[in-house]
Formats: structure tokens, C-alpha cells, sequence
């Protein structure tokens, strides 16, 4: 009970605060509201019994991209942009695909429910009580199986950081 | 544990208002944090499916995920503070220099 009420409490939060994110003009508020959007996807993680996945969106998303994005839009003079067009001219004709492609896979999430016990309402869950640490068998797991990705990111994240810095480097004089 | 049918249609809820945002919205910026939306609903699906299967796997691929928006973030930001550098601009419509 308590589960449902968490759940449809952070949904709603979270369709709200992004459908104003696409909307608003001012693109600071876009920025506020799509943290907002991702707190409130951090919190149905945490209802989805996923400890350290909740931790790190906060941390990660919440903070960290959040301060890059509003560093980014006060560094790019962002009152260059307030005042302009908010949509660009293909708007009518994109919003209408999306909406048909929302639509579509609407219809096959809606027909799935058919299927007799391969359905979606999957009730079958561990109880909340039963599951084990999240954070030691996710250490577990990242850990044994996926060794090699774990490696492989950091090795990503290091080469965009170089790629940054790289790029946003003024360029001296004598070149 | 609610029916994970829940999951999926607020999933593709927030997909779908991101991917409204990329097709339609000027501002690159902006353009950016709808992908990052997109990203989000993703890892949303995947938590959900893990938690019914009861196997952390999923978990392990969102965290993943997480990781590769962090870089596309960095990447991106980087890439348009240079563009701003060049071209005074931050309009998709008005990034044509590819166009003929």
C-alpha cells in the first residue's frame, strides 16, 4: 500500500516536472525542473529496493551534471538566448511522430497484458525483506562478471575528460 | 511491488516528453538535458525488470548507463562551449554548416 502511494507520488512528480522542462523558455527552469525530474527517478529506485543506484543518480546526476549544466548556461551568456524562438519550425510535424511513436508502443504494452501468465503483471517479486544487501551483491556482481566493463568505463571517463579539457581550451596566441 | 506494467508506461512517458524535447526545442542546451531524460527512463526499465527477476544484473547495466550519460554530458558541454567560442550561437537551426 505504502509502496503504491510512494510510487505514483514520484511519478507524478516526475511526468510534471519534465513535461515543464520541454516547455518552459527560460532555460535555467528547464534546468531546475529536469533535477527535480531526476530526484523523483531517484526515489522510485530507492521504492524499487535499488540503495546504491539511488545514491549514485543523486550524486551523479542531481549534483554533479546539474552544477555542469547550470555552469555551462551562465558561461554561455545565457541571456543570448532568452528572448528567442523556444521551438524550432518542425515542432507540429515532431511532436506528432513522437506522439505516434508513444502511441505504438502503448498499444504493444497494452496488447502484452493479453498474454496468459508471460504478461506484464509480473507479481512474482521477492519480498522486499528477502532481498540481500543491495550495495554488497551489486559490489558482488560488478566485481566478478563484470570486471572488464567496470575497467572499460573508466577508461571511458578518463579519455572524456581529457577530451574536455582538450576542447575547451583557449587556443595561445602562437598557434 | 507494484505490476511492473506501471514501470514501463511511466518509462515511456518520460522517453517520450524527452524525445518531444530533442525534436522540437532550439536550444542545444536544452537538446542535452531532454537526451539525458531519455537516458534516465532507460535506467528506469532496467531497475524495474531487475527488482521482478530478482537478479542485479540489470542494476549493474543502469549503473553503466549512468556512467555513459556522465561522459556524453562532459563531451557535449565541452563541444558546445567550443561552438559558442566560434560561432556566437546556441540555436539548432542555425548550426548549418554542413548544409548546401
Amino acid at each position: 500500500m505504502l509502496d503504491s502511494v510512494f510510487f505514483y507520488f514520484f511519478a507524478g512528480v516526475a511526468i510534471l516536472s519534465a513535461a515543464l522542462m520541454v516547455t518552459r523558455s527560460n532555460a535555467i527552469h528547464s534546468g531546475i525542473l529536469l533535477i527535480t525530474t531526476l530526484l523523483a527517478t531517484a526515489g522510485i529506485f530507492l521504492q524499487l529496493r535499488a540503495d546504491f543506484l539511488f545514491i549514485a543518480q543523486i550524486i551523479l546526476y542531481a549534483v554533479g551534471i546539474m552544477v555542469l549544466f547550470l555552469f555551462a548556461l551562465v558561461r554561455l551568456r545565457l541571456h543570448v538566448s532568452v528572448g528567442q524562438i523556444k521551438f524550432s519550425r518542425q515542432k507540429y510535424v515532431g511532436s506528432l511522430v513522437a506522439l505516434a511513436l508513444a502511441f505504438q508502443v502503448g498499444i504493444l504494452l497494452w496488447s502484452s497484458r493479453q498474454i496468459p501468465g508471460d504478461g506484464l503483471l509480473i507479481q512474482g517479486a521477492a519480498p522486499a525483506e528477502k532481498l540481500p544487501p543491495n550495495t554488497q551483491e551489486l559490489s558482488r556482481i560488478l566485481f566478478s562478471g563484470y570486471l572488464l566493463p567496470f575497467e572499460v568505463a573508466s577508461v571511458l571517463l578518463l579519455v572524456s575528460m581529457i577530451g574536455a579539457v582538450l576542447m575547451v581550451r583557449r587556443r595561445s596566441a602562437s598557434e | 511491488m507494484m505490476p511492473v506494467g506501471h514501470y514501463l508506461f511511466l518509462s515511456l512517458a518520460l522517453f517520450i516528453i524527452g524525445t518531444i524535447g530533442v525534436i522540437t526545442r532550439r536550444n542545444v542546451i536544452v537538446v542535452l538535458m531532454s537526451i539525458e531524460l531519455i537516458l534516465n527512463a532507460v535506467n528506469l526499465n532496467l531497475v524495474a525488470f531487475s527488482r521482478v527477476f530478482g537478479d542485479a544484473s540489470g542494476q549493474i547495466f543502469a549503473l553503466f548507463i549512468l556512467l555513459v550519460a556522465v561522459a556524453e554530458a562532459i563531451i557535449g558541454l565541452a563541444i558546445l562551449i567550443a561552438f559558442f567560442r566560434n560561432r556566437e550561437t546556441l540555436q539548432t537551426d542555425e548550426m548549418d554548416l554542413l548544409k548546401w
